[in-house]
């Protein structure tokens, strides 16, 4: 399996669904992740982030493509991976970067780290640090939709890796039997750490992996923004409709290491570039929007804006100060 | 604008590495992502990437330089048609380092700890009638899911079976299978979707067909339920109630006879609760549900059918974290909770017979502990004896006997006593078995030791 076979997956519906519009707003939006996450990894070789820091950088049209197909009231969760996550949400660049670095005005007041961050306003329910534990935590998400009656549906991200635990295979099961309106996302990024998924699993197509229990699944090429956001619509529908859940895998590739210190001894360097020459999410939409006609300058003017935002965040979480000493025996629990 | 290009750090813990190869050359057009050089740690070979796009003015570090400092200045990154001065050719030294340093944190104490207040007297409830422990339990689930839309029951054989153990008898017919609900045998899974469910602000209970199987799901309930309010910085609060029979039953073995007291006692974002009473489990498990935090609530089988005076006012609760003196005396303390408190009931009967006035204990929550009563107990009688049913190692009754030591360690006459299971798997024969448990007369034998 590669990332690089464009030709042998699967995109959902008949082409691009998406306006000029409606790309040029997705080029922005990719485009600020990936510049966050090149500013978080300087900040990072700084010594202003510490820890551990997952970067999103290669995948970042999966969560805009899916975004752009979800409504407001609907919820994500996902793991540790979740900076772009967060921005596509519509979190603030500054409250993230802030809770990166450790600071009070984080998203978290400093105490989750750059693997847990959460938003109620956003219904963005974390930044989840134990591989797979998203996955049941998400049908809960979608547990409580049902619950209250709502056509709301919950977005559960997880990885290739993640694909291979027990409680993920729990989950397909309480999803189906309940019908519950949850979209399971696999971004596979064909790596869980060091080990391909050739190695981890024996299963090489993830997305039938809810076939026993009838969820149906579809494989998109996650590096095309439409492709992904085609196959969120069919998933939606599917599940706002009280048809239970959807599988999707979404083919994608993270283009630095699994953390900050990654030695990247498992892949070679060329496998790396042509992916990245070839199949950059970014880059492709860049040059659909110029076919369209939208010319360098009304996409510099968009460089310079994401770039602005991103300077800003770092500003801001460098001068934020740390949490107050006090904040170490808060939120605990709470007040009964 | 020319910027400098500085030695990244790759680890947290890297302070100096080598700068093995360059990539590129000084001329080079550098576009954000592009590999600039190869470092050397004494763990790996790693990358660095270039994160503004330019053209690599100059680079000041060569190619196998060895300990360069982190934030050292490595090569200057310059805009088209921007010529560099001469100066520019040597390398600074390493910046400081503008990350936080957490070497100078001054300590805070702790919030000011409530445990040596004086507890309230408990309130009074009037009216009683005697009823089972299980019909407690069902009646506080009962009265709470009428009270709250946002309660409901999940667990296996909860709803159609009746409970494993009766304790959900009739709840489905009244409430319906939308808020009693069958899981199948998937603790992990079931787990989770409670936790996920309460943290958008449902109020799930959980029961566990028993405790013992909780650890199948243990991963949720710490990890998720417990430090979720505390890592997204107070705003994903857990309002849920984990809760089943604890501890042995009897001739189950070593699988089915587990006290989890300690286990979930040590977790902080925790409330622990474990009843003896008829009044205890529905007082208790009413306040649990109402309560905002994740509560692991510990019932005992052999208790469930044992029947109790207990209040029949409707709006009937009690406080999470007192303990209640089960029987007051002067002599000595015995603290115990849930099954243990009848035995230590049973031991200081034998004592009074023998003179010696015991001052009984019943913990009820074992998170947050009420330490007050106990240190204002043990004030009293100047000796101390715990009893549990779970292993000694690092269980309550070393949590009890420490908070004693700190707290009143001038007014003890004697070392404190732990009366616990043995420390083995809980055997199946009958003899073995009750010689694992605690008794009455391990209870009085300690005392004894004391007086
Ligand atoms: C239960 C658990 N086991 C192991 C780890 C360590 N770990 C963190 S991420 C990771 C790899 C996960 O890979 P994948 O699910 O493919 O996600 P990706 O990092 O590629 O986004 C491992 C093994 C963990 N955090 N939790
Ligand atoms: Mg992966």
């Amino acid at each position: 399996m590669q990332a690089g076979k464009n030709n042998a997956l699967q995109t959902g519906g008949n082409g691009p669904s998406l306006t000029r519009e409606q790309f040029t707003q997705a080029y922005h939006d990719m485009l600020l992740i990936r510049r966050f996450e090149e500013k978080a990894g300087q900040l990072y070789g700084m010594g202003l982030i510490g820890g551990f820091c997952h970067l999103y950088i290669g995948q970042e049209a999966v969560v805009i493509g899916i975004q752009m197909a979800l409504k407001e009231g609907d919820k994500l969760i996902t793991s540790y991976r979740d900076h772009g996550q967060m921005l596509a949400a519509g979190m603030t660049a500054r409250g993230v970067m802030a809770e990166l670095t450790g600071r009070s005005t984080g998203y978290s007041h400093g105490k989750g780290g750059s693997m847990h961050m959460f938003s109620r306003e956003k219904n963005f329910y974390g930044g989840h640090g134990i591989v797979g534990a998203q996955v049941a935590l998400g049908i809960g998400l979608a547990f409580a939709n049902k619950y209250r009656e709502t056509d709301e549906v919950s977005i559960a991200y997880f990885g290739d890796g993640a694909a291979n635990q027990g409680q993920v295979y729990e989950s397909f099961n309480l999803a189906a039997l309940h019908k519950l309106p949850c979209i399971f996302v696999i971004e596979n990024n064909l790596y869980g750490m060091g080990t391909s998924v050739e190695r981890a699993s024996a299963s090489h197509e993830l997305w039938r992996n809810g076939e026993p229990w009838g969820i149906p699944g579809k494989r998109v090429d996650g590096m095309d923004i439409a492709a992904v956001h085609d196959a969120a619509l069919e998933a939606v529908a599917h599940c706002r409709a009280g048809k239970g859940p959807y599988l999707l895998e979404m083919m994608t590739y993270r283009y630095r290491g699994h953390s900050m210190s990654d030695p990247a001894k498992y892949r070679k360097r060329e496998e790396v570039d042509t992916i990245r020459k070839t199949r950059d999410p970014i880059d492709h939409v860049r040059t659909i929007l110029l076919d369209a006609g939208v010319t360098e300058e009304s996409l510099r003017t968009i460089e310079a804006d994401v770039k602005a935002v991103v300077n800003d965040s770092a500003e801001f979480a460098q001068t934020s100060p740390e949490p107050d000493p006090a904040e170490l025996y808060t939120d605990v629990l709470l007040e009964a | 604008m020319a910027t400098d290009i500085l030695m990244p750090a790759l680890s947290p813990t890297m302070t100096e590495g080598t700068l093995a190869r360059w990539l590129k050359k000084e001329g080079d057009t550098i576009s954000s992502g592009d590999v600039l050089a190869e470092i050397e740690t004494d763990k790996a070979t790693m990358e660095v990437e270039a994160v503004e796009e330019g053209i690599l003015g100059r680079i000041l570090v060569t190619e196998g330089q060895q300990n360069v400092a982190v934030n050292t200045p490595i090569a200057v990154l310059i805009s088209e048609g921007e010529t560099l001065s001469e100066e520019r050719t040597q390398p600074t030294a390493a910046r400081t380092p503008t990350a936080p340093n957490a070497t100078d944190v001054t300590p805070v104490a702790p919030p000011k700890a409530t445990v040596l207040a004086v507890s309230e007297p408990e309130k009074e409830w009037g009216e009683t009638a005697e009823i089972t422990v299980r019909e407690a339990l069902n009646q506080a689930m009962a009265a709470e899911l009428r009270r709250d839309p946002d309660v409901f029951l999940l667990g296996e054989e909860v709803a159609q079976y009746q409970g494993a153990y009766k304790i959900s008898q009739g709840l489905l017919a009244e409430f319906g299978e939308k808020r009693v609900i069958d899981m199948p045998i998937t603790e992990h899974g079931f787990t989770g979707m409670a936790v996920g469910a309460a943290l958008t602000g449902l109020k799930p209970i959980v029961e566990f067909m028993t405790m013992n199987f909780s650890m199948q799901a243990i991963d949720h309930i710490i990890n998720s339920a417990a430090k979720t309010l505390y890592m997204s910085g107070g705003q994903m609060g857990c309002p849920i109630v984990f809760r089943g029979p604890n501890g042995a039953a009897a001739r189950v073995g070593a699988q089915h006879s587990q006290c989890y007291g300690s286990w979930y006692a040590h977790v902080p974002g925790l409330k622990v609760i474990a009843p003896w009473s008829a009044a205890d489990a529905k007082g208790l498990l009413r306040a649990a549900i109402r309560d905002p935090n994740p509560v692991i609530f510990l019932e005992n089988e052999i208790l469930y059918g044992r029947k109790f005076a207990c209040p029949t006012d409707e709006e009937f609760v009690l406080p999470i974290g007192k303990a209640k003196i089960e029987r007051a005396g002067s002599d000595v303390t015995i603290v115990a909770f849930s099954i243990m408190v009848g035995t230590a009931l049973e031991a200081a009967e034998i004592l009074a017979e023998q003179g010696i006035q015991a001052e009984v204990i019943n913990l009820r929550t074992l998170r947050p502990l009420d330490t007050a009563t106990v240190v204002e107990s043990v004030k009293k009688t100047s000796r101390l004896v715990t009893v549990e049913e779970g292993w000694p190692f690092a269980g309550i009754g070393a949590e009890v006997a420490m908070q004693v030591i700190e707290h009143a360690f001038d007014w003890l006459d004697a070392p404190p006593a732990r009366v616990t299971g043995v420390d083995v798997p809980m055997p199946f024969a009958a003899n073995l078995e009750k010689l694992a448990l605690p008794q009455a007369s391990h209870i009085v034998d300690a005392v004894l030791g004391q007086v």
